[in-house]
């Protein structure tokens, strides 16, 4: 359903579609159902000259199994949600594969900053490679982030990899993403963060291994990979230490 | 503002008979501002409320006009800047919940209605009564004060997360962040005030007989949800306090180079904030309960049933608060178990609302205003309700938090609570507060000019929200991804289906103060209802039953009963031969 729209591009965005699409199938299903039954009855039982309501408590045992048995439903439905969807944030969000690389995001009103390692692959190093609102990394390859914020609340949000955290003042939170699809695709601000909020655009570029080490070797050409169609804020290329 | 809100309760009575005689004869401002008289509380309670709503209307007419036409200058506003755009947004959501929802469902109805609906003269504390109100008031002038400050008004969102909200170096707005915290503040002091009356009234004062299940539906939820707020807002008091001080002292309860922690806030506003959820959907739920019954003619299906499932939420709401705060930076495991929470609370949830769907069978259905908001608000609220599941299920949340999903989804909510339900309550109860009768053709007009645009809102949202749009961006043209086929379009249909909703309000405040003065005379009981405030004259005098406080002999559901020629059957006539 969502990949129609926004592109699946990490190793855990199907399994978080499959969860969104399997609630949508159950609850879509209970709602139709209910809404049905429920215009049905205002239908049938609407007010008829002559004709007086029924009498009806409710309380006997053979008509409260009208609620007790979709109440019971609603139990099984809800654990069946629920093992799937505890299933796929403790992938996303609890267990961790090894890194083959970490990037260091940093979030400020009103930018992002992207620590790159860099050719040795290891951050605070004289290599690394820090750019202002773009994130560049490559497919297949497993990157731990680590994100903080300067001064308030944000949140590192990339709608391709499903993938959200808040950045927290004072704290490095840790998590991890696998891209699986090359391209450039937006990375949002989704924490209200002050007057630039509307404005703290950074773009995410997904290479293949040649065009990574490529980038790597001259970061100043990167202004030009940006399509001009692209209002982001401007770019500090070449931010290299 | 809020001296129109007066200027409309104060004419309110005039048409209307003196209180009973041996009263003396009160002044104006006696009996308009200064007045004890709980269903005079109630009326200042509902126009303030509906004073603000046409605040948060406007807000939101200014801020999705800018979403759709970026940049341009909206029709009795000007151009909204980056800065009023989180002003406004943050102004609709914090007047909506707080000074609309808030102040309509629980203190106006609950007012107006609880003493009527028991069978007693007044509220226990009268003075406390009215001590609430002048509180209220207050807290919404300094909210409306914030405006007016250097600055201008606070714009952190009405979660005020910190460190946003505490420093005014990062949120620009100094005054009017610390005037918003003390606008809240004092609100939550004027329903606590409000709360107190309402669980004791109704403890100590119910009518000779009528035992515990013999209260009306409404009034156990009004009474339920005060119990939910009196017990969840004391955290968010004190967070309050810990904010104005890191605001105006520089202390660090919120600042971590202090030792402070921001996301202490958001345990303490959500330990408040979702249990608030519940406390304006019980009223909504008490009021859908007795519309469908008089209108159907039929005795609540498994009454007790609704009240226990009542009491489950209230309880379980207090666990789960943390669905708001999966991505927040909490422990991952934590998400785990408020996941579990969330999906549970569901259960008794959609038991209510079975419940609702059950008491229709049988029936004899009669579609007047009062019906058609209240059948709406079951069909729209079970569309906020399972999209709920979507965010309480910790991996689909990863994906829709802080979306226009949400947004969808808790409109979807709050938007049948404080207006589909309210507008049931109105035209329901309209004939005994005013005395008088609302055109139906024009309540229909309202309806549907209200239901339609409503939906043709936020299911665009819905979609924009799947397609990733995040929230409280002011021109998404920064987004490339935001900008895709489709999307713009999408967002100026919901902005001008807003604009369409806003406008056939009017139809409502044109037939609602027509009717309130020119309206044909109502009778005591127009409806056949059998609760105790339809025992009373329409509109009730001061000390509510001048033939004497009613005895109850029965249930408030007994309709079309199998040993009565009528299909109602009040519950303060005597049995015969009794």
């Amino acid at each position: 359903m969502i990949e129609q729209y926004v592109p699946s591009a990490s190793t855990f965005s199907p399994d978080i579609d499959h969860i969104i699409w399997l609630v949508l199938v159950i609850t879509g299903f209970w709602f139709l159902l209910a809404e049905g039954v429920f215009f049905w009855l205002i239908f049938r039982f609407r007010a008829r000259p002559g004709v007086k309501g029924e009498f009806i408590t409710g309380e006997k045992p053979h008509e409260k199994r009208w609620v007790t048995l979709p109440h019971y439903l609603t139990l099984i439905f809800d654990l069946w949600i629920l093992v799937v969807a505890i299933k796929v944030w403790t992938a996303v969000k609890i267990t961790t594969p090894p890194a083959e690389e970490t990037v260091r995001i940093i979030a400020q009103q009103w930018a992002w900053t992207f620590v790159h390692a860099g050719p040795d692959n290891k951050l605070d190093t004289a290599d690394d490679v820090t750019i202002v609102d773009e994130l560049h990394v490559q497919k297949d390859r497993v990157y731990h982030f680590e994100l903080t914020s300067r001064d308030v609340l944000h949140s590192f949000s990339v709608p391709v990899f499903r993938l959200k955290q808040d950045a927290i003042p004072g704290r490095v939170i840790k998590g991890w993403f696998k891209p699986t699809l090359t391209g450039q695709f937006d990375v949002q601000c989704t924490e209200i963060c002050g007057i630039g909020h509307g404005v703290m655009p950074a773009r995410i570029f997904i290479e293949s291994p040649e065009d990574h080490a490529r980038w790597l070797k001259g970061p100043a050409n990167v202004a030009t990979a940006v399509p001009p169609s692209a209002p982001a804020a401007p770019a500090t290329p070449g931010g290299t230490k | 503002m809020s001296s129109t809100a007066h200027g409309h309760a104060a004419s309110v009575g005039n048409g209307h008979d003196a209180p009973a005689g041996h009263h003396h004869n009160p002044g104006f401002i006696e009996k308009y501002l200064w007045s004890t008289d709980h269903k005079m509380i109630g009326f200042q309670y509902l126009f303030t409320g509906m004073a603000m709503a046409l605040i948060g209307g406007f807000t939101v007419y200014a801020f999705r006009m800018q979403i759709a036409f970026p940049g341009m200058s909206i029709p009795g506003y000007g151009r909204v800047t980056a800065g009023d755009y989180n002003a406004l947004v943050t102004t609709h959501g914090t007047v909506m919940i707080f000074w609309v929802a808030m102040p309509v469902l629980i203190a106006a109805l609950g007012n107006y209605l609880i003493p009527l609906m028991i069978g007693c003269d007044d509220m226990v504390f009268p003075r406390l009564n009215r001590l609430s109100y002048q509180i209220f008031l207050v807290s919404a002038l300094v909210l409306i004060s914030s405006f007016f400050v250097e600055g201008g008004a606070f714009g952190g969102a009405w979660t005020s997360y910190p460190p946003l909200s505490s420093k005014s170096q990062y949120n620009l707005t100094g005054v009017g962040s610390t005037l918003w915290v003390v606008a809240v503040a004092l609100e939550f002091v004027a329903f606590l005030l409000g709360g107190i009356n309402f669980v004791t009234t109704v403890m100590n004062s119910r009518a000779p007989g009528m035992k515990l299940w013999d209260v009306p539906i409404v009034v156990w939820m009004i009474v339920l949800a005060s119990i939910l707020f009196m017990a969840s807002v004391g955290p968010l008091v004190a967070g309050a306090v810990m904010l104005i001080f890191d605001q105006n002292f520089h202390t660090g309860f919120f600042d971590p180079v202090k030792g402070g922690d921001p996301v202490l806030w958001q345990h303490l506003f959500w330990f408040f904030g979702h249990p608030e959820v519940y406390v304006v959907l019980l009223p909504a739920m008490g009021i859908v309960a007795e519309v469908i019954t008089v209108f159907s003619r039929k005795r609540l299906f498994a009454q007790r049933t609704v009240i226990m499932t009542a009491i489950a939420v209230g309880i379980i709401s207090f666990f789960v608060w943390a669905h708001h705060q999966f991505v927040a930076g909490i422990d991952p495991r934590m998400a785990n178990v408020f996941s579990v929470t969330t999906l549970i609370i569901s259960i008794p949830v959609a038991e209510m609302v079975f419940v609702y769907i059950g008491t229709l069978y049988g029936g004899s259905i009669r579609l007047t205003t009062p019906m058609l908001w209240a059948l709406a608000f079951i069909a729209e609220f079970l569309l906020g309700g399972v999209t709920g599941i979507f965010l309480g299920a910790s991996g689909a949340d990863i994906y829709f938090h802080d979306t226009y999903f949400v947004l969808a989804h808790f409109h979807y909510t709050f938007f049948p609570i404080a207006f589909i339900a309210v507008f049931a309550a109105i035209t329901h109860w309209f004939p005994k507060m005013f005395g008088r009768t609302l055109n139906e053709t024009f309540g229909k007009v309202h309806f549907w000019g209200t239901v339609i645009p409503f939906n043709c809102i936020f299911i665009p949202l819905f979609v924009l929200g799947v397609r990733g749009d995040h929230r409280r961006i002011y021109d998404y043209r920064h987004f490339p991804d935001s900008m895709q086929a489709g999307m713009q379009d999408l967002r100026v249909f919901a902005t001008l289906s807003l604009v369409v909703l806003l406008a056939f309000q009017v139809v409502f405040l044109v037939n609602f103060f027509y009717s309130m003065f020119k309206g044909p005379k109502a009778p005591a009981n127009p409806w056949h209802a059998n609760t105790l405030e339809w025992a009373a004259p329409s509109p009730p005098p001061h000390g509510n039953f001048p033939e004497g406080l009613p005895t109850v002999y029965r249930g408030p559901y007994e309709y079309s009963h199998p040993d009565r020629k009528e299909d109602y059957w009040p519950q303060h006539i005597a049995p015969e031969g009794a």
